[in-house]
């Protein structure tokens, strides 16, 4: 535990990736297996369940600090994060030495069933014998949510060279759902054994998006497949020994939520994994996000829904055939070889469709298909090289997105809320509004797009312009106007606006413009497809 | 009428017609300490203790002032005043004054822990007591400075093995003397920037510290190389730290306290070192003043008024121009 808070409060001290990769490396050849195993747990996002809520924890904390719950809620706005604000006002009152990595998640995980008094009379007690930033550590480990600038790719970098095995074996071998409570290091990553793998996931290949100014002058695009950039979720389906398992890009089974998938078993021969995007289609047409999101909200997926909101799978490639791992063949290789498999499986209201490829002569036509982006339901295009293998996350070079270009509108801010992690006690959180029979309405908020210099300005400006507070939220004078650019926009009656717009972000300051200038609801509405 | 009321040109005493740290010109201004936003130019006379004198000529340039000792009273239109430790940087100073009986108590800014550096706070006695609360959130809570300091030589020394330069940042007057006075000076050599350089100068007069080396135009990146330099924040994206070679950067400041701040601020190194009362600072320095009424002035002084007004004070805030909130972490210490 100690070790471990050391390893990140070090990691936390510099954005030098180089330094970060040595700490961790260093970390992995010096501590005891089972420590190490953990580590790469949280750090990949495999936490532990939560013991206790959040609510229990922060009325025992102001309790031990003998602070009115007020003011402890007040503190946790400004500081942002509830795990160190915990570590802040409790303070160590008893010498000893933490238990180890293993040991301390071993013990959160036997509080789960016991009663409130033992869990607080645990919790309690190891406030008060660590020290500040392994209470802030060990305060992350209970409420979840490790974020500290340390990627999947920086982890398994350090991990290689700590036991000198290769970068891209290692992804594989921490891909899918594991826990240290039923592995081993010795299992997982040094010895692996392929019968107990069947549901184990390639790690997803990413694609950059595509440098205009260079790309399209270097490039012959004669060698490029292009596909279009279907706007679903990416998915990977696996079919191994009589079995199916579809995983998520974040690395989440979601098998059972896309039941439809279940049929393909039969179809397809065994030993296939297909790379692909889950969309809505439904009468042969491609449906909108927000369908999708239904899907993926609910936890049992009726009868009603999936004829309501049918899925398929768009797939794009093969990773894997009769049982043989073809990443490292070209593309056009793995792209022949799925049309022959598609092509010869065939059924009714397939759940199954084939991406489409394209092959130009030149940029312009390339362009021009592009064009029939938002036609084609899709948010681009994607361009691969013919040649390329299948690469282990987000390598350059082989795999470019080129989305259609972003629609914008200009809107007001109105209300503002503090950020978190970094950006914590500073304005970040925008909401902005546009114009609708003489009242803002809100519309969309956005985190994204200011440089530091902005946010600091923007930060003091609405901290003299504030009307009114709720929490953690400013309600803002209505007087400065942005630029808003998004993806895609649909009709939407769970928003005020009656619209949602995807990946809305901060394209522009426009101090040029006052607020009367700003678009309307109507103006966004137009831009509906 | 109040003794001290607020107006639009900073705290005023009617009764003897003078200003406590106005931020505008006045005919006659009472200085606290030499920072930037209490100490503002453009007064016809200021008043200020001894040590803050040549602080604000340094500052200020040319101006019309006049020292006093800590304690020593001083009686403008039947008002008493009085200067008292305020333990914030050297020469820095609670104001007090009394008018029949009555006495009101303005900190300017303040710290309870001692620095080695300025005349450690001393409580006075008072009914109205004006008070900063810069970093009045119970998140607030120093650690030991000697440890602080401790760390720092660590670190420096660690660098300085390494081969790499130490860059240590913090504010001109009385953050970096602070820093210097515990710096220890076996490790290697220290050199300052210009404005560090020069306010440590104007305080050798009254405080023993470690030798330093002005960098200036003719010094080369290998003179500097693998030793400590000391500066303000401002140098971090200027071309001016080109010169000092491989560097591990440290910034020492209360708000470092905040991972997020930590994070924001992309220093290698970040030292929770403040010269402000930090939560149990400010309420045991109120405690002993005897006071009724709380007037907060700066920093989170809603919240803190709040609680004390829970805990039987009568408290109240007050805007100022003083630096609070919107500063944050850059130069408010």
């Amino acid at each position: 535990m100690r070790r471990f808070a050391t390893l990140i409060e070090t990691l936390d001290a510099t954005n030098k990736t180089n330094k970060k990769v040595d700490a961790l490396a260093q970390y992995f050849k010096e501590v005891p297996k089972k420590d190490a195993l953990w580590a790469i747990a949280l750090l990949s996002h495999r936490r532990p369940s939560r013991p206790v809520t959040t609510t229990l924890m922060r009325a025992w904390a102001a309790e031990l600090a003998a602070l009115p719950e007020w003011l402890f809620e007040e503190s946790y706005h400004i500081v942002g994060d509830l795990a160190e604000t915990i570590a802040l006002l409790v303070q160590k009152e008893r010498k000893g030495n933490p238990p180890s990595l293993n040991k301390c998640i071993l013990e959160i995980i036997a509080l789960k069933p016991k009663s409130e008094e033992e869990k607080k009379e645990y919790i309690v007690n190891q406030w008060k014998s660590l020290s500040h930033f392994e209470r802030f550590v060990f305060n992350k480990i209970l409420t979840g949510g490790f974020r500290i600038g340390v990627s999947q790719k920086l982890m398994t970098r350090a991990l290689s060279k700590a036991i000198d095995v290769d970068e891209t074996i290692i992804a594989h071998r921490l891909m899918g759902q594991w826990s240290p409570q039923t592995t081993t290091f010795e299992q997982l990553i040094l010895h692996p054994n392929p019968e107990d793998q069947i549901s184990q996931p390639y790690p997803f290949f990413l694609a950059h998006p595509v440098e205009e100014s260079v790309f399209f002058e270097k490039e012959e695009a004669s060698v490029w497949h292009i596909e279009h950039k279907w706007d679903g979720m990416r998915a990977q389906l696996i079919l191994r020994k009589g079995k199916h398992f579809l995983w998520s890009r974040g690395e989440e089974l979601i098998t059972d939520k896309f039941p439809e998938l279940e049929v393909l078993k039969e179809h397809l021969p065994e030993g296939t994994v297909l790379d692909g995007e889950l969309i809505p289609f439904k009468n042969g047409s491609i449906g909108n996000f927000q369908d999708l999101q239904k899907r993926i909200g609910r936890k049992t997926v009726s009868k009603k829904l999936q004829e309501d909101i049918p899925i398929v799978l768009m797939a794009y490639d093969l990773l894997e055939f009769e049982g043989q791992d073809l990443r490292q063949q070209p593309l056009k290789k793995r792209q022949e070889k799925l049309a022959v498999l598609l092509n010869h499986y065939k059924c009714s209201e397939s759940p199954l469709l084939l991406s489409e490829v394209y092959r130009f002569e030149n940029w312009e036509a390339v362009r021009t298909e592009r064009g029939q982006a938002t036609q084609k339901r899709s948010e681009g295009l994607m361009l691969k090289h013919r040649e390329s293998p299948y690469g282990v996350g987000r390598k350059k070079g082989h795999w470019w997105k080129w989305k259609s270009d972003p629609k914008s509108i200009d809107a007001v801010l109105t209300y503002a809320m503090r950020g978190h992690g970094r950006r914590s006690n500073l304005y970040t959180d925008y909401t902005f509004a546009l114009w609708n029979n003489g009242e803002l309405v809100t519309f969309a908020k956005a985190y994204s797009g200011l440089t530091d210099a902005e946010i600091k300005k923007l930060d003091q400006f609405i901290k003299k312009n504030t009307l009114d507070r709720f929490g953690p939220v400013r309600q803002v004078k209505p007087e400065m106007v942005f630029e808003i650019a998004f993806e895609g926009i649909a009709p939407s009656s769970r928003h005020k606006s009656g619209i949602a717009v995807r990946f809305p972000r901060i394209s522009r300051w426009r101090h040029d413009k006052k607020i009367e200038a700003a678009n309307s609801l109507d103006d966004l509405k137009e831009l509906l497809p | 009428m109040p003794l001290l009321e607020f107006t639009s040109k900073g705290i005023y005493c009617k009764q003897a017609d003078v200003y406590l740290d106005p931020w505008r010109g006045v005919n006659k201004a009472l200085i606290s300490h030499g920072h930037s936003d209490h100490a503002r130019w453009g007064s016809k006379h200021y008043i200020t203790q001894e040590i803050n004198v040549p602080i604000l000529q340094h500052r200020l340039g040319n101006i019309i002032v006049s020292g006093k000792k800590y304690k020593e009273t001083f009686i403008i239109n039947g008002v008493q005043f009085s200067f008292h430790p305020a333990g914030h940087v050297p020469g820095s100073s609670q104001i007090r004054a009394e008018y029949k009986g009555e006495v009101w108590v303005f900190t300017g800014d303040y710290k309870t822990q001692t620095d080695g550096i300025s005349t450690m706070f001393e409580p006075v006695n008072c009914h109205t007591f004006i008070t900063e609360s810069t970093f009045g959130l119970p998140v607030f809570q120093w650690e030991d400075p000697q440890k602080v300091h401790q760390s720092i030589n660590e670190w420096w020394a660690q660098n300085h093995d390494e081969k790499t330069t130490s860059l240590l940042m913090g504010y001109s007057l009385g953050k970096v003397q602070r820093l210097l006075k515990h710096l220890d000076p076996s490790i290697s050599k220290i050199f300052t920037h210009g404005a560090t350089e020069h306010m440590t100068q104007v305080l050798r007069q009254f405080i023993k510290f470690p030798k330093t080396e002005l960098i200036t135009r003719d010094t080369t990146k290998k003179e500097i190389e693998g030793n400590l330099v000391l500066a303000p924040p401002a140098v971090l994206g200027s071309t001016w730290i080109k010169k000092l070679g491989v560097l591990s950067t440290g910034y020492a400041s209360g708000w470092m306290a905040f991972r997020g701040a930590r994070r924001r601020r992309a220093v290698d190194r970040a030292f929770v070192l403040s010269d402000h009362a930090d939560w149990k600072g400010l309420l045991s320095a109120i405690t002993a003043t005897g006071c009724e009424n709380v007037i907060t002035t700066h920093g989170y002084t809603e919240l803190f008024a709040q609680y004390l007004n829970e805990k039987g004070w009568n408290a109240r805030t007050q805007k100022t121009q003083y630096e609070s909130e919107t500063e944050e972490i850059l130069v408010s210490e």
